[in-house]
């Protein structure tokens, strides 16, 4: 039989693209080389934070799997920035990891229309020119309409710990070498680059009573619109500092690191450190924080956060026991630095197909991005284009002016990466309009035209919006004149002009109870719908300013631009920005006044040049 | 692909030498077909240029190949003799192998279209052709120099400093970063909106080295404003274009005064009256004046009539009582005695006009930004600033005023990327707990 789609690889990329290829109602097979592995979190055992909460959100709002199955396994939900304004609140949380696997797997094992199979993949078929298929370990022939490739660090993999060379993806898993060479052959560009984790450490022998910890929040916020209530018991995290001694060992077996030894060749994260970077380039900095995060509520596996490193084990068990509360640790697995080859995201389309290999996606890590939110976003976004390419549909385009992710991918597939690419809220330009808070009045219709929406969140993203519509037009027909606000000992400007609830909740002064105990029949408002009114207020002025710079945008990025656009026949460019149109080949005005070098007088050039073939 | 552009680069008219340029791929075609073959780059070379079997001048030609050329392009000059003949036939024979005549400014629109040049620079450019005084020449210089432009880099710099700890403040909160992250911009931004400030008010004075320095001269008719502007003009002819746009109710004569352009203007006679359209010429008059940098009010001071005192007075303005030649005065009219007919009196009154324009024109450097279209960018970051600035608890709205700010100032030459903000986070916290 032919599938739509096949998935290679079971990360949280995989995850993602199967789900959303099976939603979509596509025939789905997903081939990973083990199935006890799916969900598995192989490094910090946390989702979310600054920007990856947002990608969370934005996930959940399409319907994808991350979002929930956190809420199932979420064991320390923190929202960062709670003090500060919604636009950059990250819903965060520290996660079970046995939990999460087992949810992931439940959800994938009762997802209609995909088939699991546990095979790894040894090359693709291939006819002229388009994939179309994969063939499995055993021999066996996949045929199948797209193939999404989500195989994370397997390109040259080695794993890096003091001496130790070892050729791996993760630990304990082969890395794939047919599927790779057939990928080096097809000449796509590829980078390298580096990423670290600590060691993994004995729970029970830390002095917990000596050390500070932090806890969850009191009331629990979810990642999913959908979920009610966390049900899961919250847990504390540890906080330990770096000594001088600590310092004065790393600084002396510097040699021992896999970079500082010379021997890895790769870029790593600059927010991410090795505790050898932190060292060597902060060096007046005598201490360093590290959280103790517990793996899960049965597990007292625990994962010093802010402490990676390539150093040999002597030398870790040596530094770990200088930080205080660890002075008797025992470590379960030393930490390393793994090295691998990406391929070069401006290989892809938006869509994340492949322009050299049309029927192959790619999503992950294998794209040069970090994190499982990173992962898991592009892999909802390559599973549902695969889908729709399969059954002959649109694109499923997503634009910076609507979502992180597509922040995300336009950076991938615009400006390629220099270090393994993590999402931050300073990438979004239209901060204050992409919130946590409203992935689902940004996503969810779009989802629904999409065929990615199920039909549970569908109706409770129906009842939601139609209760904010009647809110929004409630507050509209809530109004008082500067007089009648001043009777009600509301402090407004005497200027006569009268003022709705919105208008009057922007004062900072004036709050949602004081309007309550005014007009009652609000406070019966659900509280996200109240919350939603709240945030539209405080951020008015600035909303209207960033909508018109949303239509600005918009007038470059609607001017689309064929793929097949020949750049030797456009005037006025130079070589330089040709080339990398060229190899870029961006489908909108506006996507390639982002590519790196491409000054506006070449803009100019390109869009004299599209109106005069318009005209 | 391109077209190949060409046109004559000196002023049409009897001169000793004209230079005819060409840019774009066809030139080394072009020159070939003229010439002969290519010289060597950037070498003069004497050539015979023919078109066809006609030979059309013995010329210099230069060979510029791209990208090192101001265009960007190929591109190379002709200098030949600056005969019209000549030219009006050099230029036949570029149009004959297909090439067209430029459009006013596409030269140097080419260069910024393939990135020798920033906006600013090109702007400074279009200063320094234009440019007729010294004061213009220095400024515009400078402005293509990359004056204005690194002034920009420099604030863009500092508007990224200040994005880095608000952007460390919102995207790191769990990071072990100082607790004031965020208010060490402040000192930043305040530096910053000083400066921007600043350089608003310097752009009315480049805008002022630009257009010229505004002097009115006020008084009744007959009061002897056209007496002392042709004493003016007369004795410094060296500007006698007269500015376009001059309405039939005010004179504008252009003078160069100190190194400066000043612009004297016979405002129309200054009185009440019924007639509609003289009363529409005193409303412009009376505009101009309150516009104007400096005034001369020229009062009739030796007249059978004792004459109002003038009003409104402004600080600074100048009186004249003239005609002091012709009778006694009017014993405690404030101003000075003056007659035209005195070429010290007339001396005297340049004197004081050529102080006020160093005055306010000069000072030790020539002003960063130009334009009035500078200063309205500038005003506009200053007020984002001064946003941000109010903002201090509110991370992300200072965020995003400053972001704002920085879209002001980029519209003066480049942009700001997030990754630049990235960059400097990562190079000046320890990030990665």
């Amino acid at each position: 039989m032919t599938w739509d789609v096949i998935i290679i690889g079971g990360g949280h990329a995989g995850c993602e693209a199967a789900a959303a290829s099976a939603r979509f109602g596509a025939r789905t097979l997903l081939l990973t080389h083990k199935i006890e592995t799916l969900g598995e979190m192989s490094c910090n055992p946390a989702i979310g934070g600054l920007g990856k909460g947002h990608l969370v959100r934005e996930i959940d709002a399409l319907d994808g799997l991350m979002g929930r199955l956190a809420d199932k396994s979420g064991i320390q939900f923190r929202m960062l920035n709670r003090s500060k304004g919604a636009a950059v609140r990250g819903p965060r949380s520290q996660i079970d990891r046995r939990l999460y696997r087992e949810a992931m797997q439940a959800e994938l094992a009762a997802t209609p229309n995909l088939t699991i199979r546990a095979e790894a993949v040894e090359d693709l078929m291939i006819e002229d020119g388009r994939v179309t298929g994969v063939i499995g370990a055993t021999g066996q022939a996949y045929p199948a309409g797209r193939v999404v490739l989500t195989t994370g660090t397997f390109l040259k993999g080695v794993i890096l710990r003091g001496d130790e060379r070892i050729p791996a993806g993760r630990v304990g898993d082969p890395p794939a070498i047919g599927l790779a060479d057939r990928l080096y052959a097809s000449g796509l560009t590829m980078g390298r680059l580096k990423t670290g984790t600590p060691a993994r450490l004995d729970g029970s022998t830390i002095a917990w009573d000596r050390l500070e910890s932090q806890a969850a929040d009191d009331e629990p916020v979810p990642f999913s619109f959908l979920t009610e209530k966390i049900e899961t018991r919250q847990i504390r995290c540890g906080i330990t500092y770096t000594t001088a001694e600590t310092h004065r060992i790393i600084a002396e077996r510097l040699s021992e690191s896999a970079v500082y030894g010379g021997r890895a060749t790769g870029i790593g994260p600059r927010y991410c450190p090795s505790i050898e970077d932190k060292v060597v380039r902060f060096a007046d900095k005598t201490s360093h924080q590290i959280f103790l995060e517990p793996e899960g509520l049965d597990d007292d596996t625990v994962y010093p956060n802010g402490i990676s490193t390539s150093v040999s084990e002597e030398t870790q068990d040596l530094f770990l026991r200088t930080i205080p509360g660890l002075e008797n640790v025992v470590v379960r697995r030393y930490g390393y630095a793994i090295e691998y080859d990406y391929v070069d995201p401006r290989e892809l389309y938006p869509t994340l197909e492949a322009k050299l290999l049309p029927g192959l996606y790619l999503a992950g890590q294998i794209n040069g991005t970090t994190g499982y939110e990173e992962a898991g976003a592009q892999g909802l976004v390559a599973g549902l284009n695969a889908a729709r390419a399969a059954a002959g549909a649109e694109p499923a385009a997503f634009a910076r002016d609507e979502a992180y992710i597509g922040v995300m991918i336009d950076d991938l597939v615009t400006r390629g990466v220099t270090e393994p690419y993590r999402m931050f809220t300073s990438r979004a330009e239209f901060r204050l309009t992409l919130r946590a808070d409203n992935a689902d009045q940004r996503l969810t219709a779009k989802g629904i035209a999409l065929g990615v929406v199920g039909a549970a969140r569908a109706a409770a993203f129906g009842a939601k919006a139609t209760a904010l519509a009647a809110a929004r037009a409630e507050a509209a027909a809530l109004t008082l004149t500067p007089a009648a606000a001043a009777k009600l000992g509301l402090p407004v400007k005497a200027d006569g002009q009268r003022r709705d609830l919105t208008e009057l909740l922007a004062y900072p002064t004036i709050s949602f109870d004081d309007l309550a105990a005014i007009w009652p029949q609000i406070a019966a408002w659900p509280p996200a719908v109240r919350e939603q009114v709240e945030i539209d207020a405080g951020y008015a002025g600035y909303l209207d300013r960033q909508a018109a710079d949303v239509a600005a945008f918009r007038r470059d990025e609607d001017l689309g631009l064929s793929p097949t656009l020949d750049y030797g026949s456009v005037g006025g460019l130079s070589n330089e920005v040709r080339q990398k149109l060229n190899s870029i080949r961006p489908l909108t005005l506006g996507q390639a006044a982002r590519i790196e070098g491409v000054t506006p007088g070449a803009l100019t050039a390109l869009l004299a040049h599209v109106r005069r073939r318009a005209a | 692909m391109t077209d190949t552009i060409f046109a004559p680069a000196t002023a049409a008219g009897r001169a000793a030498v004209a230079v005819v340029r060409l840019s774009g791929p066809g030139t080394a075609a072009a020159v070939r077909a003229l010439a002969g073959r290519l010289p060597a780059a950037r070498r003069a070379s004497l050539r015979r240029l023919t078109a066809g079997e006609v030979a059309l001048d013995d010329a210099l030609v230069l060979w510029f190949p791209g990208p090192g050329s101001y265009t960007g392009e190929d591109a190379a000059e002709f200098h030949v003799h600056g005969g019209a003949a000549v030219v009006s036939a050099l230029l036949g024979a570029l149009s004959g192998l297909g090439l067209r005549l430029a459009e006013p400014g596409e030269f140097t629109r080419r260069a910024f279209e393939n990135g020798k040049l920033d906006l600013a620079q090109a702007e400074g450019v279009a200063d320094l052709v234009d440019a007729e005084t010294e004061a213009q020449r220095r400024q515009a210089l400078a402005q293509l120099g990359g004056r204005l432009s690194q002034a920009q880099a420099r604030w863009r710099d500092d508007l990224i400093q200040a994005l880095g700890l608000f952007e460390a403040a919102v995207d790191f909160p769990d990071e072990d970063l100082p607790a004031d992250v965020a208010r060490r911009a402040r000192p930043i931004l305040e530096r910053l909106l000083g400066e921007l400030a600043a350089a608003a008010v310097d752009a009315e004075r480049g805008e002022r080295v630009r257009e010229g320095f505004r002097v009115a001269l006020i008084g009744a008719p007959n009061a002897g404003k056209s007496t002392l502007l042709n004493a003016l003009a007369g004795r410094d002819a060296a500007i006698v274009t007269a500015t376009p746009g001059t309405t039939r109710d005010i004179i504008e004569v252009p003078l160069m005064l100190g190194g400066y352009k000043v612009i004297l203007a016979d405002t129309a006679g200054i009185r009440a009256t019924d007639d509609e359209i003289e009363a529409e010429g005193v409303r412009r008059a009376e505009a101009w004046a309150n516009a104007a940098d400096f005034r001369i009010w020229l009062v009739d001071g030796y007249g059978e009539e004792r004459p109002p005192i003038p009003a409104p007075i402004r600080m600074g303005d100048l009186i004249l009582l003239t005609k002091r030649d012709l009778g006694e005065g009017h014993p405690g009219l404030p101003g000075s005695p003056f007659t035209a007919r005195s070429p010290n009196d007339v001396a005297w009154v340049e004197d004081v006009l050529t102080q006020a324009v160093v005055e306010a024109l000069s000072a030790a450097d020539t002003p960063t930004a130009t334009r009035l279209r500078h200063r309205d960018l500038l005003l506009e970051a200053a007020e984002r600033l001064s946003h941000a600035l109010a903002e201090p608890d509110a991370v992300e709205l200072a965020a995003e005023d400053v972001r704002l700010a920085a879209r002001a100032l980029d519209r003066i030459t480049g942009r700001i990327d997030p990754e630049q903000v990235l960059g400097r986070i990562f190079s000046t916290f320890c990030i990665g707990k």
